[in-house]
């Protein structure tokens, strides 16, 4: 483990008995001091997935702790605006690239596990339709987040760069980059944050979902 | 054998798209298939030759594992299964079948436990592991889960595997919850078991160890976890490690009255 590795176990192991509460000798916090050790000697670096994987920020930390339940809305409110904040607009001020290229990304499922070889975005898929129907034509889809099908139709866009248009242009780059933004335990990998896909591969997705020439507009 | 795996590929192949114009899901396509396969399930190749390890003397002792307490005693293998994880008094630890495995490999025969779970899947030591699991599974085929809650570490180990069901991290920020925790819901076209309820019959952790047509390989629990922790981004978890077994706790427990159809068979 480097050092670095190593300092932030410890700031995780000091987040989980901050969180844990005002009871200082709780069940709950032995437990959670059990939990953090367990993790820790379970695991071990593969290839390019080391162990600095297992380390939580506040969102990842909060959404374990509640278990497929709510956060105290507080809390939830403080998670989305964390993740509201690591939102980049792109680079140039174009949201939208190629959906050819956008649909290529949706469908791989490639990327960042241990037998992968580079954790390069470019290298990346989005694992899109593992979890979304998308394009019509595409009947292997997955159901553990809602239909895109027709998103940028449904939504009423028709010129993505009018101004009407703006707003959901820019929520979808948002969910797109950091789904953590507007749903603070939402199951979706935050692609932009994590730097799972680059900007230009965020480009080629929102043009999958909101150019009227998509299939998924058609 | 290799002839064997062909024509399974190619049933599959045949089958798959069938059931798919019938609008049936993949579940019921599996079943059909299985059902098809009840006669020559071809774990019962990886049975034979763990039944016949279970009886051989190996190792620097050259003992068999006739003598190895899987729970219920040393040498009972029937109904065995589905009561593990469980408390081991010797070793002072909850063990899933493979880490007790382990012990019992290590103490009674000598082969060290150590390099068994260093050494890759599929390969030397861990071969002979997937004929054992499949023969210990098969003497309980038919049993319901009942794992044991009695003592604290039991119900520790259960708390702990919760914790790490939900435990979200790696570069996409996936839990096992994230697939595994609501109704009616699958990846691509594969159905996914909800694994925080007793998901039913010869579903979830009641269908694993399996035989796996698509490698021809047989897959026990710790293998199954492993894929999934690669494929949810995670660090390497080890072979028969403490968030390995809690897991097994945890969805074991939650299983309390599932049959048990291991080895199963899966595409």
């Amino acid at each position: 483990m480097t050092p670095m590795n190593r300092a932030a176990w410890v700031l995780g192991l000091a987040g989980l008995a901050t969180l844990a509460g005002g009871t200082a000798f709780s069940a709950d916090a032995a437990l959670d001091a059990r939990m953090a050790a367990m993790m820790k000697d379970s695991f071990r670096d593969q290839g390019i997935a080391k162990v600095d994987r297992l380390v939580q920020d506040l969102a990842n930390d909060a959404c374990s702790k509640a278990a497929g339940g709510d956060l105290p809305p507080a809390l939830a409110k403080q998670v989305e605006a964390d993740n509201l904040k690591t939102v980049k607009p792109p680079s140039d001020g174009r949201f939208l690239g190629d959906w050819r290229r956008g649909e290529r990304i949706a469908q791989s499922g490639r990327g960042m596990t241990w037998s992968d070889k580079s954790t390069k975005a470019a290298d990346n898929g989005g694992n899109c339709y593992n979890c979304h129907k998308i394009s019509e034509a595409e009947i292997s889809y997955g159901t553990i987040g809602p239909s895109l099908h027709q998103y940028g139709k449904l939504r009423g866009v028709t010129d993505p760069n009018s101004p009407a248009a703006r707003p959901i242009i820019e929520y979808t780059w948002g969910k797109l980059y950091n789904a953590r933004a507007y749903s603070a335990c939402s199951s979706m990998p935050r692609f932009g944050h994590t730097g799972v896909l680059d900007e230009a591969q965020l480009k080629d997705l929102m043009a999958l979902l909101l150019d009227p020439q998509s299939p998924v507009n058609r | 054998m290799k002839h064997f795996t062909y024509a399974l590929a190619l049933a599959t192949a045949v089958v798959a798209p069938q059931v798919t114009a019938q609008g049936k899901s993949a579940a019921d396509g599996i079943a059909e298939y299985r059902k098809m396969l009840e006669d020559g399930n071809p774990a019962e190749l990886f049975e034979a030759r763990g039944e016949a390890l279970w009886k051989q003397r190996r190792g620097p002792k050259n003992a068999s594992l006739e003598q190895c307490d899987l729970g219920k005693g040393p040498g009972v293998v029937k109904g065995a299964f589905v009561e593990l994880p469980r408390w081991f008094p010797d070793t002072q630890r909850v063990q899933d079948l493979e880490s007790r495995l382990l012990t019992c490999i290590e103490t009674l025969q000598g082969i060290q436990a150590a390099d068994i779970a260093k050494t890759p899947f599929g390969r030397d030591e861990q071969r002979n592991m997937e004929g054992l699991v499949a023969f210990i599974s098969t003497e309980s085929r038919g049993m319901r889960f009942n794992l044991p809650q009695g003592h604290l570490e039991e119900r520790a180990m259960y708390e702990l595997g919760k914790r790490a069901f939900f435990y979200r991290g790696g570069s996409h920020d996936f839990s096992c919850a994230s697939c595994h925790s609501e109704e009616g819901k699958r990846i691509r076209l594969q159905d996914l078991p909800v694994l925080t309820t007793n998901p039913g019959d010869g579903v979830g952790f009641a269908a694993w160890p399996a035989y796996r047509v698509s490698s021809g390989e047989l897959w026990g629990m710790q293998r199954r976890l492993n894929d999934c922790y690669r494929q949810q981004r995670f660090p390497f978890p080890g072979y028969g490690s403490d968030v390995t077994v809690a897991l097994g706790v945890y969805m074991g427990v939650n299983a309390k009255g599932a049959e048990s159809i291991a080895p199963a068979i899966k595409r």
